[in-house]
């Protein structure tokens, strides 16, 4: 089986790449595109580490084949601060010391970042409904809610004052 | 495509099994085919009279972020919404739950409720098989090699009706069902007798049941709790449930009464509006 051409908006930028039609979009960020920000836990769809967003919808990558992104417009954890600028989450979560062994940090940041940007008044149980999909084995989650109840009123507050 | 490879094909929709499965040597896939190019298998169309056709790859958040179809299908929304993580929903689709045919499936029961039809495509033309129909084991139904699951259909929902689907799970998310049950019943205009109903269980039988018994006790009797007492006595006569890791023979006997006694309660309320 060869290899095939996929072209995607990845983090804004264009970029095309060759993946073996059975290799997953992880595989293909990771190691063809050097983007190892999102990272591989379970690999079966359960734990949230490798999410990135895929056409507006937040997607577990080791779910979807590298093929499938062909056209698609991704957004992984390297896409999420501006520059040096950090976003509110990534403070946030640096502040409040809401992660440990840091392995599953990329895949809440991206699931916290999607839910915060479609929905700006999540509660806390919203937050701990939709971040379900997360899997954390260090922190017990209580500091992970807690940074992103902060950075929703950061960012609240912030766009507020646009 | 299918034709051709017979056994070694598969269809991808959302993925969310079948890559899983095949990257874990589970399945034996030399060839999947994405059909989420087909605009027939990724449609959502809500007819002017009330009937819903679902492409069999829609996705279960493109399901329950349409407006019309969450408010003219509750029962649909409560499976679609619990399916997986918010991460699952936005691939995995209604028609991949049905073809992997698990015994636990969510969508499966609220399906055969709602008395949905599975519209199927192969070589020899397209047929149409009831929900309750599609399903012969754990992991099988009757799909041929070469056939695909195309579309599911959905009547318009009658007046006066409501339904509800439940899943009784350890935990909050995230979890398969130790039981499963949806519950779709028609009231007279005065919202006090039952004129017709139709329930579904899951997780305890090879395939999700209906159960055509229970959804007869209501039909004619007022709504009480005695008429929905009988018609989830007849649900957990029909249920064959084994125990495993989720959960024993006594446990699933009584959740189907539980949980259908819910979904009745549940779908009444929502009957009522």
């Amino acid at each position: 089986m060869s290899k095939r051409i996929v072209s995607a908006t990845i983090n804004g930028e264009v970029n095309e790449f060759l993946v073996e039609p059975y290799h997953t979009l992880l595989e293909a960020l990771r190691n063809e595109l050097g983007l190892t920000g999102s990272k591989e836990g379970c690999g079966n769809g359960n734990c949230g580490a490798c999410n990135v967003v895929m056409n507006g919808q937040l997607v577990n990558s080791c779910c979807v084949l590298g093929v499938e992104a062909n056209g698609a417009t991704i957004t992984t954890i390297e896409g999420v601060a501006e520059g040096e600028q950090l976003h509110p989450l990534q403070q946030q979560f640096l502040e409040d010391a809401a992660l440990q062994c840091g392995i599953c940090t990329p895949g809440f940041i991206v699931a916290a970042k999607q839910l915060l940007e479609t929905e700006q008044d999540a509660d806390e149980e919203r937050m701990r409904h939709f971040l379900a999909g997360n899997l954390c084995r260090c922190t017990g989650y209580d500091k992970i809610i807690k940074a992103v109840i902060n950075a929703r009123d950061v960012m609240r507050s912030t766009a507020g004052a646009r | 495509m299918l034709a051709k490879h017979g056994a070694a094909a598969r269809v991808l929709a959302g993925g969310t099994d079948l890559i899983i499965q095949a990257r874990e040597g589970r399945r034996d896939v030399a060839v999947m085919v994405d059909v989420k190019g087909i605009a027939e298998a990724t449609q959502l169309s809500l007819a002017g009279d009330g009937a819903l056709r679902i492409g069999a790859a829609t996705s279960c958040s493109a399901i329950y972020h349409n407006k019309d179809v969450a408010k003219a299908f509750p029962a649909l929304i409560d499976s679609a919404s619990l399916i997986g993580s918010v991460q699952i929903q936005a691939r995995a689709s209604i028609g991949g739950n049905l073809c992997n045919s698990g015994p636990a499936g969510d969508s499966i029961p609220t399906l055969i409720a709602l008395g949905a039809a599975c519209h199927i495509a192969g070589p020899a033309g397209e047929r149409t098989v009831p929900v309750e129909e599609f399903c012969t084991g754990p992991s099988r139904n009757v799909l041929q090699n070469g056939e695909m699951l195309v579309s599911i259909s959905f009547p318009a929902p009658a007046a006066h009706s409501g339904a509800a689907f439940e899943r009784f799970i350890p935990r909050n998310e995230m979890d398969i069902a130790v039981v499963n049950a949806c519950s779709n019943v028609t009231l007279s205009a005065d919202g006090q007798t039952f004129t017709a109903a139709r329930i579904a269980i899951g997780a305890v039988a090879p395939t999700p049941l209906y159960v055509p018994a229970a959804g007869a006790a209501l039909v004619g009797q007022p709504v009480s709790d005695a008429t929905i007492a009988k018609a989830c006595e007849a649900a957990q006569a029909a249920a064959t449930p084994i125990t495993d890791m989720r959960g024993s023979v006594e446990q699933r006997h009584h959740l189907v009464g539980v949980l259908v006694r819910r979904t009745i309660n549940k779908a009444v309320k929502r009957a009522r509006g």
